[in-house]
This record gives C-alpha cells, sequence and structure tokens, in this order.
C-alpha cells in the first residue's frame, strides 16, 4: 500500500496554511469563473498562470487545480436557473435541470448536480490513485479510428433522444454539421466555407452557439411568455439538500455507469463534454423513467454531471503521465508545469512525488471544499430566481454578451450570439431540437479530423475501423445503439398492428 | 537600382543612428518612451502551445522580475492557423501596445490559406531564439540512424512509412517533403492538433516518425519511448546536460552529419504592428534584453533545447526576409501554395 502512504504525504504537504488558503480562493474563483459562460476554467487558468510563477510549483498547482474544480462545479448553476450552460460539459445538465428549475424544484436540481459532480470527482480521484500506473498506458492505444469510434458511441447513443419528428433532428444535426466546417480544415490546410470575410476565419465557436441557442433564446421565450421566471414563486427551503440526498441513493446505478463512462472519457482522453452527454443518452436508453427525461427528470440530472466532473478529474491523469491534455483546461496547466521547470511525462510519478501526491490529494480536499461551498450558496443561488424578470433578464443578456466576447476577445462574437438567440427562439416555436445541433457542432469537427485521419493511415479502407478489438468493439456498440430505436419502432409498429388499448405514443 | 540602394544606406544608418542613442538613452534614463497601459501579447495560436507558453511565460518573468511598469496581457486569436493573430496586428497600426509572438505561421499561412497578410504589414522587434526540430523513431524501432531509416523508407512502398506532425502545409510537413526527396519514396503524412499528441501517437506506435519539437518530445525520451535520430540544424545542440542515462542533447547528431542534408529552424520572434515609432521598438528590445537575462530564461531555454540566437533591428529584418524566400521556395516545390483564384 505504497499508494496510501504516499496519499497521506500529500495531504500533509495540501494541509499546510499557505496551501489550505491558496485551495479555498482557487475553489471561489472557479465557482466564478464557471458561472460566466465563456470565461471558462482554461482562460480562467491561463489568465491566472503568470502570477503563480513566483509560488512553488505545488502550491500554484493546487490554486490553479482548484480553479479547475470550482468551474466544473459552477457551470451547473446557471445551466439550471437559466437554461445558460456555463461551461460547454454543463450543456446536458440543461435539458432536465432547467425544467426543474421552471416546476419550482431549481434547489433540488442544484443539489443534485453538486452532489452528483462530487461523486464523479471522488470515485476518478480513487481511480487514479490506485491505478493510475496500470491505467496510464491505456491512452497510448488511442489512434485515429479509436478517437473516431469514441465520437461516433458518443453520437449513436444521443442520436433518436428527441421527442417528435425525426426529419427535424435530422435537419437541425445537418446544421451543426454545416456550422462545424466552418473555417480551416485541418487535414488539407484550406479554408472552407469563410467566404472571404476575416471574422468567419475561426469558425462557430461551440460556447458562443450555445451561449445564444440557450441563454438568449430562453430570455427571447420568457419574454413572449409573461416576462417572468416559471418556478420564481417557490418557496425558499433551506433544508432542501438533505430531502434531495435522501432520493439520490436510489440513482446509485446511473451515478456507477456514469462515473465509468466518464473515467474512461477523460483517460482516453475524450474530454468531459462528449462523455456528458454520452452518460445523458445511455441513462435515457437504460432508465425506466426514460420517457420522462427532459421534462424535469433528477436522474436526468445526475448522469451528467457525475460523468462531467469524472472526466474532467481524470483528465489529469492522461496529462501528468504523458504530457497529453484530456482537456483544454488541462492544456493550460500542462503550459504551467513546463513554465514551473517540471516536465510532465511517465517520469514525473518518480522524480516529483511531493507534487503529483499534493496534486492528488488536493483533488480530494479541493472537491470536498467545494461541495461544502456550493451546497451552502444552494439557497442563495435558488433565490436568485426570486429577482424580478425585467432586473436580471438585461444582467443575463450582459453578461452572455461578456462570455460570448472573452471565448475569442471578438466583438463579432457578440452579433453572432444574437443571432444564435433568434436562431434558438425559432427553434424553440417550430419545435425543432437544440441539442442535435449542438452535438453536432461540438462533435462534428473532432469526429471529421478524426475520421480522415484514420483514413489517410488506412489508405481509404474502413476496415480500420474494425482492425483490432479495441476499435471493433467500440463500433461496434456504437452500431448497436444507433439500431436501437429501429427495433423499438418496429417493435411499436408490430405492437401497433395488433390492436392493443393503453399503448399511449 | 540606384534609388533602392541609396533607401536601403538611409535605413541602415537610421538604425545605426538609432542604436546609439537607445544606448544613450538607457545609460542617462531621460526621457525614453515608456508604455502607458497595460502591453498585449496577441498569441497566433492556442492556449498550451510552444508560443502560448513562451509568451506567458515572459508575462511570469516581468512580473516577477518587475521589468515593466504596465502590466502584459496575454491574448491567444489561433483561427484559422493564426491568421486571426495576424490579421488583428495588421489592422491595429501604431498600436505601441500591441505585440505578437510568431511561429512559422507567419510564413506559412499566407502561403497555404490565401490570408492576405505578410511579415510586411508588421515592425520586426526582435527574435527571441529558434525552435530545434528532430527527427523522433520509437524506441522499439530497429532504425538507429537517419540514414537507416529514410533507406528503410526508401526501400519501401510509396506512402508505407507514416509521419505524424502538427498542422497541414506548415513546418512539420515542409520538412517531410524534404525527407521525402532525401528518402526518394513519400511519407503518408497524417496531420493532428498540437505536438503533445503528436509525440504520444509516435509513442502509441501510431505513426512511424515525427519531428516534433524537443520539448515536445523530452518527456517519453527520458522514459525511454522514443529515439532521436538527428537534428534539423546546422551545428549540434549545445546542451551537455545528460537527459538519458547515455545521451544529452548534445549527443544528437545533425541531419548533415549523418547524411540527410535538410535542416529547419523556427522562428520564435516578435513583431509590432506597422506605423510605430522606433522608440518604441527600442523599448521592447531593452525589455526583452532584461527578460533574457534572467535566470529563469536561461532556464527555460534549457529545457526547451532552443537555439538562443537573439536578433534585432536590420539583422532580424534580413533574416525574416530569407526565411521568407525559404518558406515559398519550399512549399511551391511542395505544392503547398494557395491557388489564388
Amino acid at each position: 500500500m505504497e499508494e496510501i502512504a504516499s496519499l497521506f504525504h500529500g495531504f500533509a504537504v495540501v494541509l499546510e496554511p499557505f496551501n489550505l488558503v491558496l485551495m479555498l480562493i482557487g475553489i471561489t474563483l472557479g465557482v466564478l469563473i464557471g458561472v460566466l459562460p465563456g470565461l471558462g476554467g482554461a482562460n480562467g487558468v491561463a489568465i491566472l498562470l503568470p502570477l503563480t510563477f513566483s509560488m512553488p510549483p505545488t502550491s500554484a498547482i493546487i490554486m490553479l487545480s482548484c480553479i479547475y474544480w470550482g468551474a466544473l462545479f459552477g457551470g451547473a448553476i446557471t445551466s439550471i436557473l437559466f437554461n445558460i450552460p456555463g461551461e460547454p460539459w454543463s450543456v446536458a445538465t440543461t435539458f432536465d435541470g432547467h425544467p426543474m428549475a421552471q416546476q419550482g424544484r431549481a434547489g433540488e436540481a442544484l443539489t443534485a448536480a453538486f452532489t452528483s459532480s462530487f461523486v464523479g470527482a471522488f470515485i476518478a480521484v480513487v481511480v487514479i490513485t490506485f491505478l493510475a500506473p496500470l491505467i496510464a498506458g491505456f491512452a497510448l492505444q488511442f489512434g485515429p479510428p479509436e478517437f473516431f469510434a469514441v465520437q461516433f458511441l458518443t453520437f449513436c447513443s444521443f442520436v433518436g433522444m428527441g421527442r417528435g419528428n425525426a426529419f427535424k433532428t435530422i435537419a437541425a444535426m445537418t446544421l451543426g454539421f454545416a456550422l462545424a466546417c466552418v473555417g480551416l480544415d485541418t487535414v488539407t490546410g484550406q479554408l472552407r466555407m469563410t467566404f472571404g470575410t476575416t471574422e468567419l476565419l475561426r469558425g462557430f465557436d461551440f460556447l458562443i452557439a450555445v451561449i445564444g441557442l440557450f441563454g438568449i433564446g430562453e430570455i427571447l421565450l420568457s419574454m413572449e411568455e409573461g416576462l417572468s421566471f416559471k418556478g420564481g414563486a417557490a418557496k425558499l427551503n433551506p433544508t432542501v439538500v438533505w430531502q434531495t440526498w435522501k432520493k439520490l441513493p436510489q440513482f446509485w446505478v446511473t451515478s456507477l455507469r456514469s462515473a465509468a463512462i466518464g473515467c474512461w472519457m477523460g483517460i482516453t482522453p475524450g474530454g468531459a463534454t462528449p462523455a456528458s452527454f454520452m452518460s445523458y443518452g445511455i441513462a435515457k436508453r437504460v432508465s425506466r423513467n426514460g420517457d420522462r427525461f427532459g421534462k424535469g427528470e433528477i436522474e436526468g440530472v445526475v448522469a451528467p454531471e457525475t460523468a462531467a466532473h469524472a472526466a474532467g478529474t481524470s483528465a489529469l491523469l492522461p496529462m501528468i503521465t504523458l504530457g497529453i491534455p484530456g482537456s483544454p483546461t488541462a492544456a493550460v496547466l500542462l503550459g504551467g508545469l513546463l513554465i514551473w521547470g517540471l516536465q510532465p511525462g511517465p517520469l514525473l510519478f518518480v522524480e516529483q512525488k511531493d507534487f503529483v501526491w499534493g496534486l492528488i490529494a488536493s483533488m480530494y480536499l479541493g472537491n470536498v471544499a467545494g461541495l461544502l461551498i456550493v451546497l451552502t450558496c444552494v439557497p442563495l443561488f435558488a433565490a436568485i430566481l426570486r429577482i424580478p424578470f425585467s432586473i436580471i433578464a438585461p444582467v443575463i443578456v450582459v453578461i452572455c454578451a461578456v462570455g460570448a466576447y472573452t471565448v475569442h476577445n471578438a466583438a463579432f462574437d457578440i452579433a453572432l450570439m444574437l443571432v444564435f438567440g433568434v436562431i434558438g427562439y425559432a427553434f424553440k416555436k417550430l419545435d425543432y431540437p437544440l441539442s442535435p445541433l449542438v452535438l453536432a457542432l461540438v462533435l462534428g469537427d473532432m469526429a471529421e479530423s478524426a475520421f480522415r485521419q484514420s483514413m489517410l493511415l488506412s489508405g481509404g479502407s474502413l476496415s480500420v475501423f474494425w482492425s483490432n478489438w479495441l476499435v471493433a468493439s467500440i463500433m461496434s456498440l456504437g452500431l448497436a445503439l444507433l439500431l436501437w430505436p429501429l427495433v423499438s419502432w418496429a417493435k411499436g409498429m408490430l405492437q401497433r398492428t395488433v390492436p392493443a388499448p393503453g399503448t399511449g405514443a | 537600382m540606384n534609388v533602392a540602394k541609396l533607401r536601403l544606406f538611409r535605413r541602415l544608418t537610421a538604425v545605426a543612428g538609432v542604436a546609439v542613442a537607445a544606448a544613450i538613452a538607457t545609460s542617462s534614463a531621460f526621457a525614453a518612451w515608456e508604455p502607458t497601459k497595460q502591453i498585449t501579447i496577441v498569441v497566433p495560436a492556442g492556449t498550451g502551445g510552444g508560443a502560448d507558453q513562451m509568451a506567458r511565460f515572459i508575462q511570469g518573468v516581468v512580473s516577477k522580475h518587475n521589468l515593466a511598469d504596465k502590466p502584459i496581457v496575454v491574448i491567444n486569436k489561433a483561427g484559422a492557423a493564426g491568421a486571426e493573430g495576424f490579421l488583428d496586428v495588421k489592422s491595429s497600426p501604431g498600436d505601441a501596445h500591441k505585440l505578437i509572438i510568431t511561429l512559422s505561421n507567419l510564413f506559412t499561412t499566407p502561403l497555404a490559406s490565401g490570408v492576405p497578410f505578410s511579415w510586411r504589414d508588421l515592425t520586426p522587434v526582435a527574435m527571441l531564439a529558434l525552435d530545434e526540430f528532430v527527427l523522433w523513431v520509437n524506441a522499439e524501432s530497429p532504425y538507429k540512424t537517419a540514414k537507416e531509416y529514410l533507406t528503410a523508407v526508401g526501400n519501401g512502398q510509396p506512402g508505407e512509412f507514416k509521419m505524424g506532425g502538427t498542422g497541414s502545409k506548415q513546418e512539420d510537413q515542409i520538412i517531410t517533403v524534404a525527407l521525402q526527396k532525401v528518402a526518394g519514396k513519400p511519407f503518408t503524412y497524417v496531420p493532428y492538433k498540437g505536438g503533445g499528441d503528436v509525440a504520444v501517437q509516435l509513442v502509441g506506435n501510431h505513426v512511424h516518425s515525427t519531428v516534433n519539437n524537443p520539448i515536445e518530445a523530452v518527456a517519453h525520451w527520458r522514459a525511454g519511448k522514443l529515439r532521436p535520430l538527428c537534428v534539423f540544424d546546422e551545428q549540434r545542440m549545445p546542451y551537455k546536460d545528460k537527459m538519458t542515462d547515455t545521451m544529452s542533447w548534445n549527443d544528437i547528431p545533425t541531419c548533415k552529419e549523418s547524411g540527410v542534408d535538410v535542416s529547419y529552424l523556427m522562428l520564435r520572434g516578435i513583431f509590432m504592428p506597422a506605423g510605430v515609432k522606433q522608440e518604441h521598438v527600442d523599448y521592447y528590445v531593452e525589455l526583452f534584453k532584461k527578460v533574457r537575462a534572467t535566470p529563469d530564461w536561461k532556464e527555460y531555454m534549457e529545457k526547451g533545447a532552443y537555439n538562443q540566437t537573439f536578433m534585432t533591428g536590420d539583422e532580424y529584418r534580413k533574416w525574416v526576409e530569407n526565411a521568407e524566400k525559404l518558406h515559398y521556395e519550399l512549399m511551391k516545390e511542395a505544392g503547398f501554395l494557395a491557388k489564388t483564384n
């Protein structure tokens, strides 16, 4: 049990007063950064990185990683309250979290989100602590075909989720893919669909689209429906945390499955955003309450949040052991390691024990501290909904605009956000689903480069996707999930031909 | 001809004059120009890459040693292989508080994508360093020298050997094209998003070789997963500290030594917008000299095994001009130039 001894040594490092203070500062800053859409963990950490230059590396990484944990927690708050994902990985949290808030259950949704985040992170840290040397090499198995297979699987687990018209789903998805194509093509180095404008060079950023589609679109809808937030009138309940906790244990299967998906996606590294979508999609398929997902199901908050936080946490493992970042924030932290004079890679565990185990210990303590901070604030956050719409709506619009600007420091993006807002409003009015568009936008780019890299490697043969057990099993799983709706549809058709009373759609 | 010569002469004397003036100004510390608001460093690449690291490192060193009165802010404008960042600086002429840190995309992006900008739209300030490129193979592969490896490539099927690299039609692929000219058979070039990914793909045996920068691959080298074959420079790297049990950076032969006459270095330089005054440029040249004098910078250079050439003024301008010509030639030969219509 060498790990236990090292871990306790790590705790001793973290529990120095200076480091504890930095940890609390980091968490608080992180929650703020997570709440502000656009100012993601990556930006926040990058901005603060030079400040840490004169600190010992261990203290620096403790503070910066705590910002990261804080941002993971904070992303859920605006998703649930205002349908504005503070971070890309909290998009899936809006699907059920926001309806819950509209029903006056904001406190419950927030508690579920924070608690699941904590559970996901905790499981991931345990995995890192005890299995790090074993699984570190797993990411090496992943070449382009494997990455494509993972993205394919994410996609398949999500397709056919939307209730309603399949053609509308396809239309929304195609629009998402088209938007993902704009900008520089990484494989040929050519510009696509920029029409000679400089502003389109950077393509359509996922975050800006999401802030517009969800945030501004939602405000437009609320304006139409009577200038007030639904759910604002709910009574404040100081014991909401305790009451929600009593409900959560029944979802233990969902939690474990989501944590497993998250850890896997973090380590490979696939990222927290696909993890949250995949976990939500699979939970909807598997859960008994699957049909009610999207209408305010607590399980629909538990699944994506657990997976996102598990992925976000385990993303640090490939960063430390291989020097490949599992998320944009991890990429910035990686730059930090080099600036502090540490070389990420297989030798870090051997040469920099203090640093590595200090970091791991700070994951445990940082998440506990983060959970305590955000849970105490749950009634406070929920009370925001009681502020009159006419006061809070302009504030939200301003925050959205600031967020859209921060992503690329470009004023054009604010206009773009407004356009996406109108699109989001139109989609809602015409009953087109937004999630396929968003998913296509976030995955389209990655899936395309992985697919074309695979084609380069295989000389154009599709058999590369079945060339070894790993890629073959992921692809087959994806295909199975893709065909699932067909199967259930066929089943439905069969049942309908036999007149069966009481089978409502 | 005569006019051009005269102009060059004038410029030279002007530069010389200013250099003297700058020396006087710093020694007697009177009314030299100082920034009046925060200084922005634009990074035409994403967060976490080599240019981004260097910019943020400079930001950290400057604030740690209190080298400038105003703070430095680093912003990333990575769109379209950096074109976004260069266009941003191009469109703010005369702005004395804006700097851009370049990589080779200063030359490759406009040539490959046709986006209209060149270094002539900018004011050269200083070359901070040159980044080396090393030919790497997996440590399990049988190839011990660059010659052996390229002979194997030459004897194989066209496209049988896979080269991983960062981006398309950028420095990594330019070197690859030069290598396949030596080998006589083409590589299959697979573009990835970042240098760290590329190194891991090589460790995982998904490609046969890479031309990673030292800092991108050093961790895997030290862990015994990768083998450096040669460095694409005229001289060996000067760093003699042992990185593995047996080798230092200095022990890696140049590609020329091992019979593969290819060399390539990447500019890590600073530019300003066009139309700034000479006193502005002088201020930043002095600032970077101070940065370079810190022990932190020296350690940083050693960690990344950089080529520490420092240039300013006309010498730097000449270097950039030559580099542009070289890139044009290389990319024309490789067929990477954008079709302009």
